[in-house]
């Protein structure tokens, strides 16, 4: 058995969610390589290489892949797949925008977003909304997934794997990019975060959404919300935790002004400890959290961020 | 312009699903079903495309039961010109819900697809993307803005980082996001008139695609259920909790 990993990262860092993936894939077992497409992407090579359980870093660079556009990508791996047993990529946005063109090409089913291995060709994946746990056996002769991190442990990095460069250009000359806004941030990312503050409606706006700031900074924590604040304007979508936004698990989520609808809890109720901080007690939040806390926003989130 | 979009049925997304007791699926027995939410923003889309001038004709396509004819009505309720119902009562996949579209499009020709980014019944987030290679078009998926110029289109989509714009040649496939366009109500003189809109049926077979799948679904399982915790008192209350108790901060 050998499994191909697509590598997640934005030319100049690995992201963490590859780390994830890679312990999927060693869980299924087998060799392990790795694929980075990027531009310029040396030292994210040199991060990659460190991965415990990776044998091969294949390095392709190419001004095709700078953007991770899913047609050209898709190619390459689709190229590459004919050595594997299994293709794995995260089941970030980027690896659910190419990995689907990979499985059509090679007349396979995707097997979405993984949370466990149970054998090489089974594996354990929620639907509707994480209210269902699939077990799914796939019969293909490549197995396409994409995982999703919580999942997994992420692996370690103390390997020594070596670097291999691929100087196979696929260009579909299918589309190009135009530009990028991306959110400029200190704080850790949410999928990668120990501690979330998540604000919801009853945030009221954006400017009080500085309140969970100042007990983010206390804590080292990072910022979501809710589909309702995003789409009211109070946060910008990459912060949307749930079914369609974000899956989160850390170990301490703090859900604040948001009611705990099933397509928000779809994506936070894997954390390990959460809490509730809402003025309704009949509030569903309330049904999952392990602390709750029935007041006011104005009033506990500022008086938190001052106790901490 | 020709604009297809392809809609499914699913479970209102109100609805908490359970598992049947035999873990052989979730039951669907009488609940109530609707047109998967990303569907409805995508024939929203489309129409507003209509209504702009860009678009002529909007077809709607489902795979599906014969049920399935109400969610196709509904997007003709919503301005969509004429329907296909490809008709089957074998729970398909993505891949063969993609090849069975594949197959509609190189009949209708249409210049842009739009479909939604994901069903909210199995959450596989692939059927749009596996189209796009099976008919050789580009893809701007989870979009939450496009403008259509001369021969291209411009797709500003989420991704995890924020926000990305491509250019994508025509003819183009669409996945749509939540944020693309907030929906219409259908009034009732278009439910009306959309009961003389021309539906065409059609099945599997007719199309010679082979919808076999390398997937078994071996058993369905509720999640571990999380239970509620306990109600503090204040602010001070939980901090303590949290530290001395819970240990995570
Ligand atoms: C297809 C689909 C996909 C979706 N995907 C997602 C998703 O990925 N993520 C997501 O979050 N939602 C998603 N939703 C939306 C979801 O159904 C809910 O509408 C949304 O989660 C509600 O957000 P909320 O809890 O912030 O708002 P509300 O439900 O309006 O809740 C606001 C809460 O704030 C409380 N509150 C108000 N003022 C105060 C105050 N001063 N102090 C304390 N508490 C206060 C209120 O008591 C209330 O409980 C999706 C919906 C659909 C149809
Ligand atoms: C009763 C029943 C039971 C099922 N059980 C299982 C099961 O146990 N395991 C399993 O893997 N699958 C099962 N399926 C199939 C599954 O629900 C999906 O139909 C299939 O996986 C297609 O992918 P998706 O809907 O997740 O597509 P996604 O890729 O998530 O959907 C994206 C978009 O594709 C379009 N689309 C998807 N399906 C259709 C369609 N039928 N017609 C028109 N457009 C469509 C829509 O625009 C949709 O928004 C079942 C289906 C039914 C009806």
């Amino acid at each position: 058995m050998s499994i191909l990993v697509i590598a997640e990262h934005d030319n100049g860092s690995l992201k963490d969610e590859t780390l994830n993936t890679v312990t999927a894939a060693v869980q299924i077992g087998g060799n392990v390589d790795l694929l980075l497409a990027g531009e310029n992407c040396n030292a994210v090579a040199e991060q990659a290489a460190k991965i415990s359980g990776v044998n091969r870093v294949l390095v392709a660079d190419h001004s095709v892949y700078a953007h991770q556009l899913a047609e050209n990508i898709s190619l390459l791996v689709t190229e590459l797949a004919a050595d594997y047993s299994h293709v794995l990529a995260p089941a970030t946005t980027n690896g659910k925008n190419f990995m689907p063109r990979v499985a059509a090409t090679l007349d396979v089913s995707q097997i979405s977003e993984i949370t466990a291995v149970v054998s090489v060709d089974t594996f354990k994946r929620p639907i509707y909304a994480g209210n269902a746990i699939a077990t799914v056996q796939s019969m293909d002769k490549v197995k396409v997934i994409t995982v999703r991190a919580t999942g997994f442990d992420a692996a370690a990095c103390d390997g020594s794997a070596t670097i291999e460069s691929l100087d196979k250009v696929t260009d579909a000359g299918l589309s190009s990019f135009v530009k990028e806004e991306l959110a400029q941030s200190d704080r850790p990312g949410l999928t990668s975060a120990k501690v979330i503050i998540s604000g919801g409606r009853g945030m009221g706006n954006s400017s009080n959404f500085n309140l969970l700031e100042q007990v983010a900074d206390k804590l080292g924590a990072a910022v979501g919300a809710s589909r309702a604040a995003v789409d009211a304007g109070y946060a910008p979508n990459d912060m949307q935790v749930g079914q369609t936004g974000k899956i989160v698990a850390p170990d301490l989520y703090i859900a604040v002004g948001i009611s705990g609808a099933i397509q928000h809890l779809a994506g936070m109720k894997d954390s390990k400890v959460i809490v509730a901080i809402n003025k309704d007690e009949e509030a569903p939040i309330f049904q999952v959290a392990d602390f709750g806390l029935v007041d006011d926003l104005f009033d506990a989130v500022p008086e938190l961020a001052h106790s901490l | 312009m020709k604009v297809l979009v392809a809609v499914k049925r699913v479970i209102d997304y109100n609805i908490k699903v359970r598992v049947k007791s035999d873990q052989s699926g979730v039951d669907l027995t009488n609940v109530k079903m609707a047109m998967n939410p990303f569907c409805e923003i995508a024939v929203e889309e489309a129409v507003r495309l209509k209504e702009k001038g860009v678009a002529d004709e909007v077809i709607v396509v489902s795979i599906g039961p014969k049920v399935a004819q109400e969610q196709i009505r509904t997007a003709m309720a919503l301005g969509a010109d004429r329907g296909i119902l490809v008709e089957t009562d074998e729970p398909l996949e993505s891949l063969a819900i993609a090849k069975l579209l594949a197959k509609v499009v190189e009949v209708e020709q249409p210049d842009l697809v739009i479909l939604g980014k994901q069903s909210i019944d199995a959450d596989n987030n692939q059927t749009g993307q596996m189209l796009g290679t099976l008919a050789g078009m580009s893809q701007g998926t989870f979009a939450s803005e496009i403008n259509v110029g001369e021969n291209c289109v411009e797709v500003t989509r989420e991704i995890d980082g924020g926000l990305q714009t491509l250019s994508l040649n025509l003819p183009a496939i669409i996945t749509t996001d939540l944020r693309l366009n907030e929906p219409r109500y259908a009034s009732l003189p278009n439910i009306m008139k959309a009961k003389r809109k021309p539906l065409d049926v059609k099945t599997p077979a007719d199309f010679g695609v082979n919808v076999i799948s390398g997937l078994k679904t071996l058993l369905v399982e509720s999640p571990q259920e999380r239970s509620a915790g306990v109600l503090v008192g204040s602010v001070g209350e939980l901090v303590e909790k949290l530290k001395n108790e819970a240990k995570v901060i």
